[in-house]
């Protein structure tokens, strides 16, 4: 299980401050930083400490068991757009 | 005791919020004072964001108490650059001023017709359902059936949504009242998006898509061919989404949302009001950077409507006192300093600019805090090497700047007492607030 970014994220990227095993991407040192729609979890990389969740201004980001269910898409997206990102 | 640096922040949307927390974070004695031609702070999160958006509005309480917590923090709302104050103030009260006051007008589409009645910039009618100051006034008549939405970002795709959204979904939400009162009585049931490139080129994200698909009563349908070859994971995923919205069947809804590509728009057709749009239809040819432009093929049609957005794009327009690139519409600089073109593109000391006056209007609300970022590092630097030009002579007291408009000043009080306010009176209807429209209300309410 893992933590999950949703479509409300504002790549504000405090989640990538303080997530503690590089699992959020794109960084902002990251190439595709600046084109992002949104900001993914990779959920290989994730150890669900729960820090990503409290450091996001706007609540975008959901423990894996309280994703609500019209939310469960982004599941799918966040591991989709991590997948090859060495963690 | 002289502090080592203050710095105004001119603008308080989120480049100008992003770069006062980081400049207070980073330097333990900076003060700084973040001024807004509004009253209220926010910026495009309060005015631009729609309101079944308004979780994101969150970043700016944020901001605010991350600033807060510093204790050298002031805001100073209702001040304009060029009115209440000049450049030249600034710099007898600042080591450094920071300009983040974004691209407030919108490009045109520069077509005939585009001054018709119906016609619109996109940007007055978000403004006129944020409740605006400057566009709470306009009227927007919604008679018309078919609404055409010209370029197809996340500004376009919100306009539709909230022209085909069921009132009854946003009556809880922050929009204005008199925007609810309007959309109640609309008669519109199908909107046209036109993107002047392909599908894989379209301006809007993934997340506002997968939100169209969610919407309650409404068909969506995606003309055209969708492209196999992708360019990257993220053009790969707004086409798969595309993919999924074209075949999904039809539902027979009431309401009906077109997203139509490769056309531009030619004309504005009708006699005293919009009555039809003549589109262009184009083809994808290489540019001479590699990157797919749109080349019309000689076909046009013309599309009924009697209600026409341009979306386009936002457009900075110059600052009093300060050089602009007209070419860019952006301050010119160099990782954030303001560069003088009339010194041979030298720094201009003391003079800094991030977000949208200093990249242009692209990204999402984020990204400003990169860009801020970028700009306080630079700042920073110039404070520790001297780079800054003449220290100050004014003190840190209430900048005399200030006491010339010191009847319309809305200061950190009272833009809380407006807040309080909006808040109390959205409360019954169960909404997060209940906006004032005008600036006159919200001075009554800020001195109250």
């Amino acid at each position: 299980m893992a933590y999950v970014i949703v479509g409300t994220c504002i790549n504000d990227s405090a989640c990538v401050d303080v997530c503690p095993v590089d699992a959020i991407h794109p960084r902002p040192d990251e190439p595709g930083f600046v084109r992002a729609d949104m900001l993914y979890i990779d959920p290989q990389a994730c150890i669900d400490c729960n820090a990503c969740a409290e450091a996001c201004p706007i609540g975008a980001i959901y423990a894996p068991n309280k994703l609500p269910p019209q939310l469960e898409r982004y599941r799918q997206i966040n591991a989709l757009m991590t997948r090859g990102i060495p963690a | 005791m002289n502090p080592a640096l203050r710095v105004a922040v001119i603008g308080a949307g989120p480049s100008g919020l992003y770069a006062a927390v980081d400049l207070l974070k980073r330097h333990p004695e900076a003060r700084v004072d973040v001024f807004d031609r509004l009253p209220v702070p926010g910026g495009l999160v309060r005015s631009g964001v729609s309101p079944d958006h308004a979780l994101r509005r969150a970043v700016i309480a944020v901001c605010e108490r991350l600033a807060l917590g510093s204790g050298r923090f002031r805001y100073f709302g209702n001040m304009t650059l060029g009115e209440q104050f000049q450049v030249q103030d600034l710099r007898e009260h600042y080591h450094a001023m920071l300009f983040a006051s974004g691209a407030g007008s919108d490009r045109r589409l520069g077509i005939p017709g585009e001054d018709l009645r119906g016609s619109h910039p996109a940007t007055a009618f978000v403004g006129w359902y944020n409740c605006h100051p400057d566009h709470a006034g306009q009227r927007f008549d919604l008679s018309a059936e078919r609404a055409v939405v010209v370029g197809n970002g996340n500004v376009a795709l919100d306009v539709a949504r909230m022209l085909l959204l069921p009132v009854d979904e946003l009556r809880h939400t922050d929009m204005a009242d008199h925007a609810l009162d309007v959309l109640a009585e609309s008669r519109v049931r199908e909107v046209v998006i036109l993107g002047r490139r392909g599908p894989a080129q379209a301006a809007f994200t993934a997340p506002e898509l997968l939100e169209l698909a969610t919407l309650q009563g409404v068909d969506i349908a995606v003309e055209g061919a969708l492209p196999e070859r992708v360019a990257d994971a993220g053009q790969a995923l707004r086409l798969q989404l595309l993919r999924e919205l074209q075949q999904r069947p039809s539902s027979g809804a009431a309401r009906r949302l077109v997203l139509r590509f490769l056309s531009s728009p030619e004309a504005i057709l009708g006699s005293d009001r919009v009555e039809a749009l003549r589109i262009a239809r184009n083809r994808l040819v290489e540019g001479a950077d590699g990157e797919p432009r749109a080349e019309a093929t000689g076909e046009t049609e013309n599309l009924e409507t009697g209600l026409v957005f341009r979306s386009v794009g936002y457009r900075a327009e110059p600052l009093p006192g300060l050089p602009f690139d007209p070419q860019r519409a952006v301050l010119p600089n160099a990782e954030g300093r303001v560069l003088d073109p009339e010194r041979g593109h030298a720094p201009l000391p003391g003079c800094y600019v991030a977000g949208w006056l200093k990249r242009g209007p692209s990204g999402v609300i984020g990204t400003n805090k990169i860009c801020s970022r970028e700009t306080v590092t630079a700042l920073l630097a110039d404070a520790s090497a001297g780079r800054l030009g003449a220290a100050p002579q004014a003190g840190t007291e209430l900048p005399a700047l200030l006491q010339r408009g010191r009847e319309v000043l809305v200061d950190y009080d009272g833009w809380k007492r407006i807040d309080r306010q909006e808040q109390a009176r959205g409360a019954p209807q169960g909404r997060p607030r209940a906006r004032l429209a005008s600036v006159a209300e919200m001075l009554l309410t800020a001195n109250g």
